[in-house]
């Protein structure tokens, strides 16, 4: 059912004309306001995504990612602008985007299967029988390579196992965008590569349309189509865009050595460290 | 469509598992049986004999210090020992009927634990409910909550006029005052409770669309949960305190009307074994509660 567009025919995004793009977030600003104090956080932003596309999005900390992230979820209010997917415009968070959070947020009084079932609950109670469910859920389950743990509860399994939860969770809601915050940031190196290595292999099957906030360079440049680079806060907006092009199946110890893969990576570092190096703002 | 997730062969390179041929595995040295029945059996009666020997050996000293105290024949008080022998038989008959009005202290304690179980009950419920409506709303916070801080240091006694006037019967009265005693560290600490769920759990809610009844059952309370114990904890022991001054009014069989009753006709032994039942109850539901509430909220704690 899910139409995936080759991801490396780059045409698709390059020049995509309005009613082209799946997802279109157009002249977004975000401004927070507290009592007299308004804060602009993000500035004129504008990005087409197209169905099946894995983008990510990277800047220094602090800049505006998560928010933008939240905009797209539906979580806080654009103070200007629209998000569009599919030409409708998203003003409430729901299913069809969901979201793993920065810090896994399984609700932690419900096992591992649980917390999968209850989004399966919500988005198919109507459309699929009991059975069905609880099949659905034990598939998505295993699709992250949980179902051992399916009786734990977050507590008793490690980070990386609850990051792996937090995606089936938002695997299992079939949604037409997937939201990951920093999904990797807290799990230590070799858990990480793992885990990237299997989003890899998701995207690849299913197909679906992924936006990744990250602030590791490799991570990006492995995992994406494109790469959004955002420029330092506050009023931050959308710096430059870079097309990877490497070849899928990416494998990890074959992509460092390739030249496209070095000047992917180049490209981000400078950005980064030489024109929109991290300053720590007095605020 | 979810045939694309179900197909079994798909997951085979990734799950070590699956794979047909079967890899060489560690061999299984059977460990020698745990010791551990006879050493374990030890250890839980060592730390029986922990938690039990020094309150026993500090009751035993306080007994003995409060015999030699009372001991002259003018003493105000009677002495362990004349306790005793007035009215052992409270303590070793809990559960005689010699009349509708001459019954065990046990029969006693439970009519008063039924008296306290509605008081309680309708304070649990109505204390979560507003509760959560305080907790829910900024404005519901900051305009009952020191209103509620006001209300919950008043005395069970001081709800006695007011209870009679208001319900005119001395039965739903004396509800009440157990009820208005204990009904507010229930408000307060639900009310907490719901101001502590994190926003991450909110956001969870907010993408899977969970209505405001789903959102109050499945996350509102389970979060709030340990808040919620501590409240109930709190206010069983407040309505369990309540007690002696709700059966003033109702008089009857319960074990507070017995005290009321006791000290009228200066029977000041039958006062302190009825002193000692309430104690013991009262410290049974407190862990009772406790008990429960750890039940409930496993896992909570530790996020
Ligand atoms: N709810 C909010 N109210 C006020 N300011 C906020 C809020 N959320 C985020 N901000 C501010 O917006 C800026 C960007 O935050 P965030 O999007 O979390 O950054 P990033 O995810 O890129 O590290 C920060 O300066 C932060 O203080
Ligand atoms: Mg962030």
């Amino acid at each position: 059912m899910i139409a995936r567009l080759d991801p490396h025919d780059h045409t698709t995004h390059a020049n995509l004309r309005p009613g082209q793009a799946f997802l279109r977030i157009d002249h977004v600003d975000k401004a927070f306001t507290r009592g007299s104090t308004t804060s602009v956080v993000l500035k004129d932003v504008n990005l087409s995504i197209a169905r099946g596309e894995y983008v990510s999005i990277i800047g220094h900390s602090g800049c505006g990612k998560s928010t933008l992230l939240n905009l797209i979820a539906g979580l806080t209010p654009v103070t200007s602008g629209a998000v569009l997917l599919e030409d409708k415009e998203v003003n409430a968070p729901g299913p069809e985007r969901a979201v793993v959070f920065q810090n896994h947020s399984l609700l932690p009084w419900l096992t591992v299967y649980d917390n999968v079932r209850m989004g399966v609950d919500k988005v198919f109670g109507r459309l699929k029988s009991r059975n069905e469910r609880h099949e659905w859920t034990l598939a998505n389950l295993d699709l992250v390579q949980m179902g051992h743990a399916k009786d734990k509860r977050p507590a008793e399994i490690s980070g990386g196992m609850k990051q792996r939860v937090g995606i089936a969770r938002a695997l299992a809601m079939e949604p037409k965008v997937l939201l990951l915050d920093e999904p990797f940031g807290a799990l230590d190196a070799l858990t990480r590569a793992h885990l990237q290595d299997e989003v890899m292999k998701i995207h690849a099957k299913l197909g679906n349309t992924v936006i990744m906030i990250t602030h590791d360079v490799d991570e990006a440049v492995l995992l994406s189509d494109r790469i959004v680079m955002m420029t330092n806060g506050p009023a931050a907006r959308i710096g430059e865009v870079l097309d990877v092009r490497l070849p899928r199946p990416r494998l990890r110890l074959e992509c460092v050595k390739n030249a496209e893969y070095l000047r992917c990576r180049e490209a981000v570092m400078r950005f980064l460290y030489e024109r929109h190096s991290f300053v720590e703002s007095a605020a | 469509m979810s045939a694309i997730l179900l197909k079994p062969e798909a997951f085979q390179q990734a799950s070590p598992t699956a794979t047909a041929v079967p890899t060489p595995r560690a061999e299984i040295i059977a460990l020698p049986p745990k010791r551990a029945t006879e050493s374990q059996l030890v250890k839980r009666l060592n730390s029986m004999f922990v938690t039990v020997v020094p309150p026993l050996v500090v009751l035993a000293l306080m007994l003995l210090a409060w015999e030699l105290a009372c001991a002259g024949p003018k003493a105000a008080l009677p002495a362990p020992s004349r306790i005793w022998a007035e009215a052992h038989d409270l303590v070793t008959q809990p559960f005689f009927v010699n009349g509708p009005q001459d019954i065990g202290l046990g029969w006693r304690v439970l009519t008063s634990l039924q008296r306290v179980a509605i008081g309680f009950g309708i304070a649990a419920l109505v204390g979560v409910l507003l509760g959560a409506f305080v907790g829910q709303s900024v404005w519901a916070m900051r305009g009952l909550d020191p209103i509620f801080q006001v209300l919950r240091t008043v005395p069970p006694l001081a709800w006695l006029p007011l209870s009679l006037a208001a319900f005119r019967d001395s039965a739903p009265s004396a509800i009440f005052v157990i009820f208005i005693t204990s009904v507010w560290p229930i408000i307060i600490n639900t009310a907490v409770g719901i101001r502590n769920i994190p926003q991450d759990y909110r956001n969870v809610s907010a993408v899977l669309r969970l209505s405001h009844f789903e959102f109050f059952w499945r996350i509102m309370i389970p979060s709030a949960a340990p808040y919620i114990f501590t409240g109930l904890r709190i206010g069983i022991g407040l309505s369990w305190l309540a007690i002696v001054a709700a059966e003033m009014l109702t008089g009857g069989v319960g074990i507070g009307f017995f005290i009321w009753d006791a000290w009228n006709s200066s029977r000041l032994s039958d006062i302190v074994v009825a002193l000692a039942y309430i104690g013991t109850v009262g410290f049974i539901l407190d862990r009772l509660v406790a008990f429960v509430g750890e039940l409930a909220t496993r896992g909570t704690a530790t996020a």
